[in-house]
């Protein structure tokens, strides 16, 4: 068993910190201004919500579910048990070191850490398919429920390497070999499948594809996608779980690939709209990050240029497909998470250069065919998983908000209070 | 005594202002204002979704002044809110039939 090494504890201390600024105030801001003024606080507060509430679901016991003991014998294993480290038991002492396929050098607590923060920002990032339109107490359930549901099992499958002895990790990693570093299949796919899924049981808001829906606030999305850049070098760099040159390489190409992105998106726009947008630049960051997720520590500068270009293109163009296709995924969290997520995690199957596994670098196609089994599970198992939370949600809980109440604006409605106010005329009294 | 209305393009605020200025006009009130005329709106694109965005942001600018002012005024304002492009606004005159000080009381022209 190796010691406890105080760089690699510092380094993922303050990259787990720094995942948390993505969802809050990162995404928040993101996706805040990016939906209209009558719904900004609302928005906000679903990052929020799912920051509290998926953070007391893993410290009780979704920890323990996605990197404890297994239930069971088998060569790999679907579930961890929750009795193990409940409510963080037994590793809740200074002694305690992190296993995960064999022992990191960093104590228990701070991969319990920086795990939770990636469980928050998948289900915080869904809430973008959905603004405008719900109400804030069924979306702390539907985080619990799905957080607890679909995040876990999923996440093991593709995070859990097993025990100290690497024996009964998770089906997508361990056992297929699907190369998914940072979270391409487990957190971007995970939640943009979930999403689509979300969307389709709630409907549209009134006006879709009719009615303009113009963002509010772009100067708070450019912050907000800046802040998530900024994050971003915690999640991907943080994923080596420890101060080292693959984290270096994580931290390069999450450079390289999202300025491409950016590029791409800009140009796309240019080319199809005649005008290269503020939104568009903070939508290719969000694009360009996604997709290197996955790949950031398996491919070469050449590999993250054309993994960022490709998803600048593709996730610029299927934005547009929701129009088309006639789901409301109001943030478009469908076309670059999901889309995103799909580019990087499947574009490894080429570009995986430093194991000779990438077709474009004299691999064979294992490599890429077990990409395609990590990515068809988790959408098949999320999207039906999120339809059934989704609909009995929506049928039991009142998830949707009325129209009524959506046509004021949730934030009025339901909250009673507004995101912006430009001039105290018309207001009268206090009563405490 | 006549009002004077006038919606301009809002980069031409300043220029109708000094201009109204330059003819003896004292006061003035000014407010931001939306709407659109032959022009019709214009058009927004987000994430690749094009938006006709009818109400296009104008400024309104109203003026107190007295009969015998009108067509010098109205001259004033016109010449200095034109690009010659559409949608450069509108200006027009409504009669008044009282105006009052507030501070001093003063009726009438006295309190224009």
């Amino acid at each position: 068993m190796p010691e406890i090494n105080a760089g690699d504890t510092a380094f993922i201390m303050i990259a787990t910190a720094m995942v948390l600024l993505m969802t809050v105030p990162g995404l928040a801001m993101f996706y805040g201004g990016m939906v209209r003024a009558k719904s900004t606080l609302n928005m906000i507060m679903m990052s929020f919500g799912a920051m509290v509430v998926v953070s007391l679901v893993w410290v009780t016991y979704g920890y323990s579910v996605t990197f404890g003991p297994a239930i069971g014998s088998g060569d790999w294993s679907l579930l961890g048990n929750p009795a193990t480290y409940w409510g963080l038991g037994s590793i809740m002492n200074p002694e305690s070191m992190a296993i995960n396929g064999g022992y990191y050098p960093i104590p228990a607590l701070s991969f319990v850490a920086f795990q939770g923060v990636f469980a928050v920002i998948t289900v915080a990032l869904i809430s973008g398919a959905i603004a405008d339109r719900v109400r804030f107490g069924p979306w702390l359930l539907f985080a619990a429920i799905w957080g607890t549901v679909v995040y876990l099992p999923v996440s093991r499958a593709v995070f859990y390497f097993g025990d100290e002895n690497g024996e009964q990790g998770g089906f997508i990693g361990a056992t297929l070999g699907a190369i998914d570093f940072a979270g391409g299949t487990a957190v971007h796919i995970n939640s943009g499948i979930a999403a689509l899924a979300l969307v389709i049981v709630l409907g549209k808001r009134v006006g879709f594809g009719k009615t303009p829906m113009r963002p509010s606030n772009l100067p708070l999305v450019m912050i907000g996608a800046g802040l998530l850049w900024f994050g971003w070098f915690g999640f991907n760099a943080g994923s080596a779980l420890g101060a080292n040159g693959v984290a270096a390489i994580a931290f390069i190409n999450t450079i390289t690939a999202t300025s491409a992105a950016v590029l791409a998106w800009l140009l796309t726009e240019k080319i199809r709209d005649g005008h290269a947008t503020s939104l568009g630049a903070a939508s290719g960051v969000v694009a360009g990050l996604v997709a290197i997720t996955p790949a950031c520590a398996s491919v070469d500068t050449w590999g993250a240029i054309a993994i960022g270009l490709i998803a600048g293109v593709l996730c610029a163009l299927a934005v547009g497909l929701k129009y088309r296709f006639g789901y409301d995924d109001s943030l478009d969290v469908v076309g670059v998470h999901l889309v995103g997520g799909i580019v990087g995690t499947i574009l490894i199957g080429f570009f995986e250069a430093f194991n000779g596994a990438g077709i474009f670098y004299g691999g064979d196609a294992s490599q890429l065919i077990a990409q395609i089994q990590g990515v068809a599970i988790v959408m098949v198992y999320t999207f039906v998983m999120t339809l059934i939370i989704g609909g009995l949600l929506v049928k039991f809980a009142g998830f949707r908000a009325s129209n009524e109440q959506e046509l004021q604006g949730v934030d009025l409605a339901l909250q009673a209070e507004s995101a912006y106010d430009f001039s105290d005329a018309g207001s009268k009294g206090v009563s405490a | 005594m006549k009002l004077v209305v006038a919606i301009v393009k809002p980069f031409k605020v300043d220029d109708v202002k000094t201009a109204l200025q330059a003819n003896g006009v004292a006061g003035m009130t000014v407010s931001d204002a939306a709407g659109f005329g032959r022009q019709g709106g214009h058009t927004e694109v987000y994430r690749g979704a094009e938006y006709t965005v009818d109400l296009v942001p104008k400024v309104r600018i109203e003026a107190l002044i007295e009969d015998g002012d009108v067509a010098k005024v109205v001259d004033a304002v016109v010449a200095a809110a034109q690009t010659g492009k559409i949608g450069d606004g509108k200006v027009w005159v409504i009669p008044v039939d009282e105006v009052v000080r507030v501070r001093t009381g003063e009726r009438g022209a006295e309190a224009i």
